[in-house]
């Protein structure tokens, strides 16, 4: 039963990555990968990681999915001429992967994985979620603190990479309007009669 | 009973074949930058794959620790490649990179 689902899963991941690469629009290309990464959740929920399983739809479908469909649209661009050299690329890119899966399996042939005979998703708790906050916040403090400071120092390159400064646009500057003082604006004037000032 | 039940070399073939995809997607889509950066996300979505299947297969956490790591670091760089893509949209109004040259001098 679970390998029906394994085949069915994994059959969909792999179409939709095909697809992914292969779409003429980079909008349909975004959608594509959405599945593929639902579907890769599915997988992990199948060998009982439901956390990572989570975890991946709320970041990657949640945030990077939505951010890449956000910039996508919010670009102008020309996308039939971004396709023109597909056909150039791809024998030469066909080669290329191909010559990488033909290593990949190569070792794969050459290496003897001892999996499989203890498969735990959560040792040594009852749940994924217990077993992975278990050694998250005691072994690996370290780690996912530093994970914490590169995700602010991501959030602040993207924040000067893209922020302008317009001078033709008018902002209110609470600290001048705060600061001004009566001999600034206000100021008496001897008029004399019949004449203006 | 190999074949008959769920094993690691499922696993590990359909993130081979993922990681496949991800490198071919770079190759073929030379001008499209965005789908560059997909191709990427696909290739860390690959290893952690591959990092969860080996860490379930074989009892021990530390592989989801590790994916975990990887999320994190994918999403950064995700921000930030999409980041540099729109500074370089707006001051050169195109995002075709194969004539990004300008440093050459």
């Amino acid at each position: 039963m679970a390998l029906i689902a394994f085949y069915i899963l994994s059959t969909i991941v792999v179409l939709s990555a095909l697809f992914v690469v292969a779409a003429r629009n980079p909008v349909h290309s975004v959608l594509w990968l959405i599945l593929a990464f639902f579907t890769s959740a599915g997988l992990l929920v199948l060998i009982g990681a439901e956390f990572l399983a989570m975890l991946l739809v709320v970041v990657y479908v949640g945030a990077v999915a939505v951010l890449f469909l956000f910039v996508v649209m919010m670009l102008d661009i020309d996308f039939v001429a971004l396709k023109q050299g597909f056909q150039n690329y791809l024998v030469v890119g066909a080669l290329i992967a191909l010559a990488l899966l033909a290593e990949i399996g190569i070792v794969a042939a050459a290496a003897t994985f001892g999996g499989g005979e203890t498969f735990n998703a959560s040792p040594g708790a009852p749940t994924n979620a217990e077993a992975l906050s278990r050694v998250l916040y005691t072994d690996y403090l370290l780690l996912f603190q530093m994970s914490g400071i590169v995700l602010l120092v991501a959030m602040m390159g993207a924040i000067v990479l893209t922020l302008r400064s317009r001078p033709s646009v008018k902002r209110q500057n609470i600290a001048e309007q705060t600061g001004r003082k009566r001999k600034d604006a206000v100021e008496l004037k001897d008029v004399r009669p019949g004449q203006g000032l | 009973m190999a074949g008959v039940e769920l094993t690691l070399g499922h696993y590990l073939a359909v993130s081979a074949a993922l990681f496949t995809i991800g490198v071919f997607g770079i190759f073929v889509n030379r001008k499209n930058i965005i789908v560059i950066l997909m191709s990427i996300e696909l290739i860390l979505l690959s290893v952690n794959i591959n990092l969860v299947a080996f860490s379930v297969f074989n009892g021990t956490i530390m592989g989801q620790v590790f994916a975990m790591i990887v999320l994190t670091v994918a999403a950064a760089e995700a921000a930030v490649g999409l980041a540099i893509l729109v500074v370089y949209f707006r001051n050169r109004g195109e995002i075709a990179v194969e004539d990004v040259n300008v440093l050459h001098g």
